[in-house]
């Protein structure tokens, strides 16, 4: 098992590599359903005001 | 299509085109300055410049690395297959250095054609296999087969 | 004639692109993420290290399908944001805004990875060779393309002016493909792409194409995530999206 979190010495430049990628994945999957929540709620906001 | 519509069509094309055809003149003229390095046989032939840093790429020439026992310095060949030059170089070498390696080295051309390296880098070719695989290929060359079984 | 246009215009009104985008997006993300699994698996467990590289070559699972997608979208988006030039079709722009950021995702994964394969391999983590360079200029591309979007404030005017930059960038991608060939560089040639049968043994093609596979899956539910978002920004006075929010806490 530690010889496979060692990967022949190269441990820092493979595991940067991949964690660097599931950062840049994940933050590209979250960012729109943040943006899209974020409009609903401003669009529901704006529609409260305009009825009063 | 309206005529419109089929004006920006042509208008599009026009912008692809024109940067295109921009493009390859521009890169046609800066063709040798895109070039990463010098070959062997251009440094022979004198297209180098003594003057400022250059880069020299080729193949380390088989059982020519020679290592000084009492420093870091070591003397290698580079060769391009048609031509080789000599490089000097005082340092730490990248894991993939080895004979019959591509590798690139950057530092200034002596008098006499010999590099005297700062920076040596390795290129890798696009081959890729398991250990055992290129274990069984080199067999296969030295026993003639791999020839053959092409047919 | 008359099933496929009639389906075509339902799904080109706003609020169903909506409903269906979402599903698809679901769709092709869970697609995505199994076969990513799938791919980790392979490409660092049960895929042998390289002859020359070690367990350093495990980069390229990541490395080379991140520099695929980088020249895809952007084709896809160069495309998109053409078609919505020419036939002001407005959901053509979308999509188009919608993929530069994940190209330039792509694009950015594809270079961090190429420095920390860079490093161990050649000895430098940078070199101003002409495919580093050349890839470096498809980010900047892509950040120009955002950058303009955002900066003109009249949606019409912005997306005339981004779809030329994007049809001016679409000369560097030939250039970046055939750097290597062209020019000499640090970087090694195509290993895939090549006319005769690819130089890369079966067992470490398998979970690079797979990789490549997911990626593209997670492209299309990404980007149409990001669709469903212009168009709701777009409609945001219509009746429908108004239905949409209604109940929805302030």
């Amino acid at each position: 098992m530690s010889e496979f979190f060692h990967m022949g010495g190269y441990a820092f430049y493979v595991w940067s590599s991949y964690s660097l990628a599931a950062v840049l994945l994940l933050v590209s999957w979250i960012q729109p359903r943040l943006r899209e929540k974020r409009l609903r709620r401003d669009i529901a906001r704006r529609l409260r005001r305009s009825k009063r | 299509m309206r005529p419109k519509q089929r004006n920006r069509l042509i208008l599009a094309i026009v912008i692809v085109l024109f940067v295109a055809v921009s493009a390859a003149l521009a890169l046609t003229a800066l063709n040798k300055n895109i070039n990463l390095f010098y070959s062997p046989t251009m440094i022979v032939h004198g297209e180098a410049p003594h003057d400022r840093v250059i880069r020299a790429g080729g193949m380390v020439s088989e059982g020519s690395v020679q290592r000084d026992p009492d420093s870091l310095q070591i003397t290698f060949k580079l060769n391009d297959k048609v031509n080789e030059i000599t490089v000097k170089y005082t340092g730490i070498l990248p894991d993939l250095f080895r004979e019959g390696q591509g590798i690139i080295v950057q530092g200034k051309l002596a008098p006499d054609g010999t590099i005297m390296a700062t920076e040596v880098l390795a290129k890798h070719d696009e081959n890729y296999m398991p250990p055992e695989v290129e274990h069984a290929l080199e067999t296969a060359k030295q026993m003639g087969v791999a020839n053959t079984k092409k047919d | 004639m008359s099933i496929i246009p009639n389906w075509l215009h339902r799904l080109s009104s706003p609020r169903n692109f909506y409903r269906f985008a979402g599903t698809v997006s679901d769709w092709c993300g869970w697609i995505a993420l199994v076969l990513i699994a799938i791919g980790l698996y392979y490409g660092l467990v049960n895929s042998p290290p390289d002859y020359q590289q070690g367990d350093s070559a495990r980069i390229m699972y990541i490395h080379v399908p991140a520099a695929w997608m980088s020249m895809f979208v952007y084709m896809v988006m160069a495309g998109a944001a053409a078609v919505g030039m020419i036939w002001r079709i407005k959901a053509a722009s979308a999509f188009a805004n919608a993929s530069a950021p994940v190209g330039a995702m792509f694009t950015a994964m594809a270079l961090a990875t190429g420095m920390l394969w860079g490093k161990p391999m050649w000895g430098t983590y940078w070199v101003w060779d002409a495919r580093l360079t050349s890839e470096l200029i498809l980010l900047f591309l892509y950040l120009g393309y955002m950058a303009l979007q955002s900066a003109i404030e009249d949606r019409d005017t912005a997306a005339r002016a981004t779809a030329i930059l994007a049809l001016v960038g679409v000369v560097n991608i030939p250039i970046i493909h055939y750097s290597v060939e062209w020019w000499n560089t640090l970087h090694q040639g195509a290993t895939v792409s090549k006319m005769d049968k690819p130089s890369i043994h079966i067992s470490m093609l398998i979970p690079l194409l797979i990789m490549a596979l997911a990626f593209k899956f997670y492209y299309f539910s990404n980007v149409l995530r990001r669709a469903r978002c212009e168009v709701l920004e777009r409609e945001k006075d219509k009746s429908w999206v108004q239905e949409l929010v209604r109940g929805e806490q302030p």
